[in-house]
């Protein structure tokens, strides 16, 4: 073939080659080298985050090894004999706080989520008011809900005084504007056609989301309770200032005056203590919380994989 | 025999046709009802801004008739329990500057190069397992990262660089690393969402130019999904902003006026952790003052989450 | 039965013949004026009696000026190239258009003379009477005895297991399924699943079906099944169907809409528009549009 071609022809061809195979290989070679450092250097960023936390994990394991025993859930707390001391009041407390708020933030939550997805019009300026007021409610420090408890629920207009109720309330508010934002991205997930569908056949708006869009929507939704929940069961600061008494040995009763407890505040009396006994109470605590919280962490990001792909 | 009887059944579903009445069969009170009750539970949020702003300001307003504009912004002393009180509430706002800056200087190139590799670089199985476990550990309450950083990483950097730490275990770089760690799965969760929502004919047309990995990440990708990387950025530093049991744990509480990593620090969500536990008295000096830096703070994260909500409305509208 | 039809048939022919010179007189006029499409063809008893009917979403025009009468009975068939509003103007049949909250419509929608959008008409109703099946086919994420049953149950109607049975039969679907009831239906084929959505559209007794395009995401085969359908149904159901198929129009339908895309002077403002309204063979023969002879030859598309 080459032999028949012209000179020039043959020359121009073989030159042409050369240049194209010189070029690529000179750019694979310096984008191989920046790439690859590149390459490490997002490795190494990954490894950073992953190592970070679960030394967190394998840490807190080891520092609270010495506590471990049946003491941290059948006992309450003590200053005198730190070595039998637990966690009962805190974990009891817990319980109710949180049973508050699945009471308080579903029905709500799920509420809001309904009304803005499935009736709002969203070209009406209070619509997008109550819109942008959940995203930044989402966004306001823990803390600063701990003095509207403080003010507002305790005492002010509420006076409700520093009962578990209270904080179970204050709780609810917190982690209200995550259900709602959750629970909307679950129903915009149902797709139109299947509201289409059965409005086409005669069903009015709210058979239709009560018998179609809500039994779609209900693996999006739990993700997002179960994730606003273990948040509130992990939440500390607004307790700190709706009364979460941090050393109460008795059982705490949701609407008694006595005072009550929580797992993260106990964790942090502790915690705040010099004594070495107490800090590994502490640890022992966050191994308790990790367990707990992990484990909805995880059945909710389950939940939510197993489900993704529905359409 | 069968056919015919199902052609006979069909034939019967035409005949008897309901009266052509296109009324309300009934009044349907039912549907009015809930939807009123939708809409309640949706004011319901607004009512909470309004209640936050309202507990806020009112004390607030009752701090300022006791202590001027002045004194609160330009005293360059933080002592409001003392005898005689000083209200230089910068020296907190450095201290929650001086925590936040350190936490982000950890987590954003972490987060945002987690990101990509999540996004560009990881196969498949890699995702599926590094994704989860992140976002797992997005829940790991801010109580257990303070003890983590008080009884762990600050005898760890201590032992490390001797001096460093002024008064141990308490420091703002150790509370920063501590908070850094907390906000990485925030950045990192929502930057990837941002990369993976770019098309992916961008991405080709650059792979057809003869980009790449590294350049398509960098040149293509990255800026396509700026808006959300930025946003996730800044919703995390609003979140450090607000941490309150971290720095209440290993940030300490001297309301020292200083950027050192190294120095024990106050921040404002520290302030208000310690002075309103216990039954602090209404009307006090001591329980305004609480509001008046819960302005100061609210305002700050306020500001933070409308320019993220701003940037993910801008990003959703280009590629959604 | 059979001889009624068949008395209904010559006459509109006889009919469809004088309208069509009626037409040919008053074309003149409207040619001189304005191009107006040719309304009113009452064949047998009217459905539909469309006057004037426009729809705009915010503000936006996007079909105007529509008058046409529907038959019972049979099935009409909307055609023209995209973006003519075909579509829109089916959903404006059973108020489907309610749902996009900055939809307007102007004119008169007349069903068996009543306004569909008078001041006491209830949607619900209205999509009762006059059921839709999508372009999609878009099963409820339930079982195939699930889907069918969700109409009757929601709307009260009696002999909910007996109807159910009705309706797949009667969409030639009980065969396939009837040891399957239980299964999801995700797990059909596209064909048999837009057939579910037509049993399930039937299961509630309407009086009018409204397609639209229910063959565009199937294969032929599945389409060539989805029209013997149509066929039989159109004994028991008025039929209107949108499809961008001429084929298929002219296959199945009765009478054939030929609607077009206008452009105003500044090219800004485009709407959909009626051209011709006639008997499906003569729109595919002879038609009386240069516009509709165009299209339906395949010079413009």
């Amino acid at each position: 073939m080459f032999s028949e071609m012209p000179e020039r022809t043959r020359l121009a061809t073989a030159g042409a080659q050369a240049t194209v195979a010189s070029n690529l290989q000179r750019q694979r070679g310096s984008e191989q080298l920046k790439g690859n450092i590149f390459f490490a250097l997002l490795l190494l960023a990954v490894a950073f985050a992953l190592i970070g936390l679960i030394a967190l994990i394998v840490q807190s394991a080891i520092k609270g090894a010495p506590a471990f025993g049946l003491n941290l859930i059948t006992e309450g707390p003590s200053t005198i004999n730190p070595e039998d001391a637990g966690f009962r009041p805190a974990i009891i407390g817990s319980i109710y706080l949180i049973l508050g708020v699945i009471l308080l933030v579903v029905p709500i939550g799920v509420g809001s989520a309904i009304y803005l997805e499935e009736y709002a019009d969203g070209t009406k300026w209070w619509n997008r008011l109550i819109e942008l007021n959940v995203q930044n409610l989402a966004g306001v420090p823990s803390i600063i809900y701990g003095i509207l408890g403080l003010a507002f629920i305790v005492r002010g207009p509420l006076d409700l005084g520093f009962i578990l109720a209270a904080g179970s309330l204050t709780l609810a508010l917190l982690v209200l504007p995550t259900v709602i934002l959750a629970s909307r991205e679950a129903i915009r997930a149902v797709p139109p056609s299947i509201r289409d569908g059965s409005l086409a056949l005669g069903a009015t708006q709210w058979q239709t989301i009560r018998r179609q869009v809500l039994p779609a929507s209900i693996p999006g939704m739990a993700t997002g309770v179960i994730l606003a929940v273990s948040r509130a069961l992990g939440e500390a600061a607004p307790l700190l200032l709706v009364g979460a008494a941090q050393f109460v040995t008795f059982n705490p009763q949701p609407f008694s005056a006595d005072g009550y407890s929580a797992m993260p505040v106990l964790i942090y009396n502790y915690a705040l203590r010099p004594q070495d006994e107490f800090r590994v109470l502490a640890a022992a605590g966050v191994v308790i919380m990790l367990i707990v919280l992990l484990l909805l962490n995880s059945f909710a990001v389950w939940l939510r994989n197993r489900y993704e792909q529905q359409w | 025999m069968e056919a015919r009887d199902a052609l006979e059944m069909a034939r019967g579903i035409g005949a008897d046709k309901p009266p052509r009445s296109l009324r309300s069969s009934s009044p349907r009170y039912g549907e009015k009802v809930i939807k009123y009750v939708l809409v309640a539970c949706a004011v319901l949020s607004v009512l909470t801004t309004t209640a936050i702003v309202v507990s806020l300001l009112v004390p607030t307003i009752g701090f300022f008739e006791q202590v001027s504009f002045g004194d609160f912004f330009s005293t360059e002393s933080w002592a409001p329990n003392l005898e005689p009180p000083s209200f230089g509430v910068f020296n907190i706002i450095v201290g929650t500057l001086s925590t936040t800056l350190w936490g982000l200087l950890v987590a954003i190139p972490v987060g945002f190069l987690s990101a990509i590799y999540l996004s560009e670089y990881a196969s498949k199985r890699v995702r599926k397992v590094v994704k989860p476990i992140l976002e797992v550990l997005a829940g790991i309450p801010t109580v257990a990262f303070g003890v983590f950083a008080v009884t762990f990483l600050s005898p760890l950097v201590g032992d490390a660089v001797p001096g460093f730490i002024k008064t141990p275990p308490f420091a703002a770089g150790i509370a920063g690393l501590a908070i850094g760690l907390m906000i990485v799965p925030i950045i990192s969760s929502i930057s990837d969402d941002a990369m993976r929502a770019v098309p992916g004919g961008l991405r080709e047309g650059a792979y057809a130019l003869g980009a790449g990995k590294f350049t398509v990440s960098t040149r293509v990708v990255v800026p396509a999904a700026i808006s959300g990387i930025v946003a996730s950025i800044v919703l995390a530093t609003s979140r450090a902003l607000g941490e309150t049991m971290i720095v209440l744990l290993a940030a300490g509480k001297s309301p020292n006026l200083t950027l050192d990593p190294g120095a024990s620090v106050q921040t404002m969500t520290a302030f208000i952790g310690t002075t309103a536990t216990g039954d602090i008295a209404t009307g006090t000096i001591s329980y305004d003052t609480i509001f008046a830096v819960g302005v100061v703070l609210f305002v700050m994260t306020l500001v933070m989450n409308m320019i993220s909500i701003r940037l993910v409305r801008k990003f959703r509208e280009v590629y959604e | 039965m059979n001889s009624n039809g068949e008395e209904g048939k010559v006459e509109s022919q006889m009919t469809a013949k004088k309208k069509s010179t009626e037409k040919a007189l008053s074309r003149k006029i409207e040619v001189a004026e304005r191009r107006l499409p040719s309304a009113s063809e009452a064949v047998g008893e009217p459905v539909f009696g469309l006057e004037g009917v426009g729809v705009s979403y915010g503000g936006k025009v996007a079909v105007r000026d529509v008058s046409m009468t529907i038959g019972a009975k049979e099935i009409t068939a909307l055609i023209g190239p995209s973006g003519c509003g075909k579509s829109t103007l089916l959903r404006c049949l059973n108020r489907m258009n309610d749902l996009v909250p900055s939809a307007e419509v102007f004119g008169k929608c007349l069903y068996h003379g009543t306004d569909l959008y008078g001041p006491e008409v209830d949607p619900v109703e209205v999509r009762k009477l006059i059921g839709m099946v999508f372009q999609k086919p878009n099963p409820f994420p339930k079982s195939i005895y699930d889907n069918i049953a969700f109409g009757p149950k929601v709307l009260g109607l009696p002999d909910v297991e007996e109807r159910v049975e009705r309706a797949l039969r009667s969409a030639a679907l009980w065969d396939e399924v009837k040891d399957r009831l239980d299964d999801n239906a995700y797990g059909m084929s596209g064909g048999q699943q837009q057939r579910l959505c037509i049993a399930r559209c039937i299961a509630v007794d309407p009086d009018v079906i409204l397609m639209d395009e229910p063959c565009s995401a199937l294969d032929p085969i599945s389409s060539g099944k989805i029209e013997d359908l149509m066929l039989e149904l159109k004994e028991d159901f008025s039929i209107v169907i949108v499809t961008h198929n001429m084929q298929q129009a002219a296959r199945v339908s009765d009478k054939t809409a030929f609607l077009i895309v206008e452009l105003d002077s500044t090219e800004e403002n485009r709407w959909g528009q009626l051209v011709e309204y006639d008997e499906t063979e003569k729109i595919f023969t002879n038609p009386a549009d240069s516009r509709t002879e165009d299209y339906v030859t395949g010079k413009v598309g």
